[in-house]
């Protein structure tokens, strides 16, 4: 029996396990929109903004583990995507986004609401598709699911011409995707495992430097277990924030432009550096000749290309970093190396590292009468026990939500790493609330990211998402601003958010709960009462207007020159 | 260095736009580019000529294998290889003159493709510095017009 286009995606979703799919209707996808409604147990989340729907997804596949799914119109629809994609591809999470196409006839003759979306996210996608015959579809949908979930994961975007979806077609039975070009190396190879077990064990100064794909890959446990059968410190990435437990011991927190001064001055340090699944950002790098002079290196990734891009690699290791770090594992517990030996050995570089930890530990000044930001998210870490979902925008409050949340476990903390998305926050709590509904989920937020999609209370009320927002409000494009103050004199050029609306009162107007605290007496009582609210809530916490965000490395500079508190 | 890339690709619409958007969105350079179906109708190959040194090369080669429709890259300066470039050149060929450009066309081994009252247009075949050093003998002459297919490459020795 034939069916339609719209259909058969319907029942490609569900082989694929997509119940929940965000998105935003028009013309073009008309026909899936009224294919949707005979399927109750694929949840459409209706956003109100396409870039939303996007980091909604995004989130979404965060926390649930697995692909997320948004579907938009064409032209506008789907150009509104494009942010929220390239977010996705620079942090590597997989996404499918369903973008709506004027009918095949049609294509290439500047039709109402036509634009080459494939052509416009070539550089911002893992792949992407054109369908232009609906015998392709599902093929095509069951390919696309395969290359975001396998290998280092990322967005595939589908183009999905009108006719197409409204044509009839058998329905093909489900092969495993079997593709001549693309077989990402899982597996490591032993002698490379070997080479790197015997160079660590032969390190004195050993340092972990962990990125998004011990998270992507799910090694986090794998991770762990390395670093305390070694007594090897472990520092993150933003992206690698809970890949290890941020309150364990060996945690050094993040490293880089606002890393701690001890995990860079240990990287500057180091003889030996073990980056898993990270990429030698130039956030976390700074200037590249100075960064860990002194440490030969072993690099795993599921990307080749990543190694050897920016930083020479001494000992490249290409595979999955679960399946790396297993066979490290079990070289390192059947090689007959004595591990207790291994331990004490670490012990002086671990207690070097305590020394610059007690030097300068991460911290902040307390002034009497004014919250200090580092303090919010202090209390939120306290009052959620360390167990919320945080998400955040973009700025300060997103590396004060990185320094002052010791996450511990992966996935609760959810950020545009390497694209930097303001307004990210706010889509990818209701994601996330959507993916997990029985935890807390709070937007750490600033004054001005947060009003790039703050159309998305609707949504957050129209599904029930009781996501908290802490805005640290510093009336500034708080970030930038900084920036001002430390290399420009002080000038403020366009940082200064003269205008910004009463946000107790916005929260109100959409049907949420408003709530300010102005003194440091109140940070705790309005949190208290936000966590105890079953609505989404906005907390408006007016901070200390030029806080900032320390340690610092200046852009460019080595990361040892850094401007301390 | 210069480097000359095979690169085998899926026959399929966008897929060379995805291999320049490649090389110009990380800002690697392309000297030449040719592409054509192989004996497989299904794949194309494209065959790049490029310069950098070995760090760049390398990273060129890992981005060309990440594209998902790209099915082998062989970096052909690691092997021993045949090149050949064609270049079509329209050159003044006055009365006082022609004689000179038929010699020179026959040291080369090209081939006059076109006459015409005041000029000739020739076919050449060779090495990228032999076209080059034909189309520097030619130029005090006077080349009018230049089109060049690009380097073709292959491997040398039984596949
Ligand atoms: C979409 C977008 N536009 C511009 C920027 C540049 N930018 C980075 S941080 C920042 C300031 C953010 O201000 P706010 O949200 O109030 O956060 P704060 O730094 O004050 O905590 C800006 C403008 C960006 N990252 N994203
Ligand atoms: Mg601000």
């Amino acid at each position: 029996m034939k069916i339609t286009g719209a259909e058969a995606m319907m029942r490609c979703l569900k082989e694929q396990n997509v119940n929940c799919i965000f998105g935003f209707p028009g013309g073009a996808v008309i026909d899936i929109y009224d294919e949707l409604l005979r399927h109750e147990d694929i949840t459409h989340v209706l956003v109100r903004h396409e870039q939303a729907a996007v980091h909604a997804a995004d989130a979404y596949a965060r926390v649930n583990g697995d692909v997320g799914v948004a579907l938009v119109t064409s032209g506008p629809g789907a150009t509104n995507t494009v942010t929220g994609i390239a977010s996705a591809y620079l942090d590597s999470i997989p996404l499918v986004v369903f973008t709506g196409q004027v009918p095949t006839g049609l294509i290439g003759n500047d039709a109402f609401q036509e634009v080459d979306i494939v052509g416009i996210t070539r550089p911002c996608t893992k792949h992407n598709y054109l369908v232009k015959d609906v015998k392709d579809l599902v093929p095509t949908i069951r390919e696309a699911f395969h290359i975001a979930r396998t290998g280092r994961p990322g967005p595939v975007l589908i183009d999905l011409p009108k006719d197409v979806v409204s044509s009839k077609v058998k329905f093909p039975e489900m092969k495993p995707v079997k593709m001549r070009t693309y077989r990402p190396t899982y597996e490591p190879h032993p002698g490379q495992i070997e080479k790197a077990c015997k160079a660590i064990s032969k390190a004195k100064r050993p340092v972990l430097y962990v990125g998004g794909g011990v998270i992507a890959s799910k090694s986090n446990v794998e991770l762990t277990d390395l670093a305390h059968k070694l007594n090897i410190p472990v520092t993150m990435t933003l992206m690698g924030l809970g890949g290890f437990p941020g309150t364990d011991p060996l945690s050094m927190g993040m490293l880089g432009m606002h890393g701690t001064y001890f995990a860079n001055m240990a990287v500057a340090e180091c003889d030996m550096l073990i980056a898993v699944g990270s990429r030698f950002d130039d956030r976390v790098t700074g200037k590249l000749s100075d960064f860990a002079p002194r440490a030969k290196i072993i690099h795993i990734d599921i990307d080749p290309s990543s190694i050897s891009k920016n930083v020479k690699v001494d000992i490249p290791i290409v595979a999955d970093c679960k399946h790396a770090l297993t066979a490290m594992n079990n070289w390192l517990e059947n090689s007959g190396l004595d591990l207790a030996a291994q331990v004490a050995a670490h012990e002086p570089w671990i207690n070097k590292i305590k020394e610059w930890k007690a030097k300068h530990p991460l911290g902040y000044v307390e002034e009497t009468g004014i919250i200090k930001p580092q303090f919010v998210v202090q209390k939120l870490h306290e009052l959620t026990h360390g167990d919320a979902i945080i998400s955040t925008e973009v700025g300060q409050n997103q590396m004060w939500a990185a320094q002052f949340y010791h996450f511990n476990k992966p996935n609760n903390f959810l950020t545009s790493g390497g694209l930097g998305v303001m307004g990210y926050g706010l889509p990818a709590a209701i994601g996330a609330q959507m993916a997990a509904p029985d935890r807390t989920v709070i937007d750490v937020a600033g004054d001005g990211s947060i009003q790039m999609n703050i159309q998305e209370l609707a949504t957050a009320q129209q599904y029930h998402c009781p996501v908290k927002v802490a805005i640290l409000n510093n009336n500034y494009l708080g970030m930038v601003r900084q920036w001002q103050e430390l290399f420009y004199k002080r000038k403020y050029s366009a940082t200064v958010l003269d205008v910004e609306p009463d946000f107790v009162k916005l929260a109100e107007a959409y049907g949420a709960v408003g709530l300010r605290a102005t003194k440091p007496s109140e940070v705790e009582p309005v949190i208290k009462e936000a966590l105890a609210t079953d609505n989404t809530v906005i907390m408006d916490f007016v901070v200390n207007r030029e806080e900032g965000v320390y340690p610092m490395v200046p852009a460019g500079k080595a990361t040892t020159e850094m401007l301390l508190v | 260095m210069r480097h000359t890339l095979s690169v085998l690709l899926q026959n399929k619409p966008g897929v060379l736009s995805r291999v320049t958007g490649l090389f110009s969105g990380r800002g690697f350079n392309i000297e030449s580019l040719s592409v054509a179906p192989t004996i497989e109708k299904e794949v194309s190959c494209l065959t790049l000529v490029t310069v950098g040194d070995e760090a760049i090369v390398e990273q060129i080669t890992k981005q060309l294998h990440k594209l998902i429709d790209v099915i082998k890259v062989t970096d052909m300066s690691e092997h021993e290889y045949v090149e050949r470039d064609m270049a079509l050149i329209r050159v003044k060929a006055e009365s006082s003159t022609r004689a000179e450009v038929l010699r020179t066309i026959d040291i080369f081994r090209g081939k006059v493709v076109d006459v015409c009252p005041k000029s000739y247009v020739i076919e050449v075949t060779g090495s990228a510095s032999k076209v080059q050093a034909i189309i520097d003998i030619l130029r005090p002459i006077g080349i009018q017009e230049i089109v060049r297919t690009g380097m073709v490459a292959m491997t040398r020795g039984q596949k």
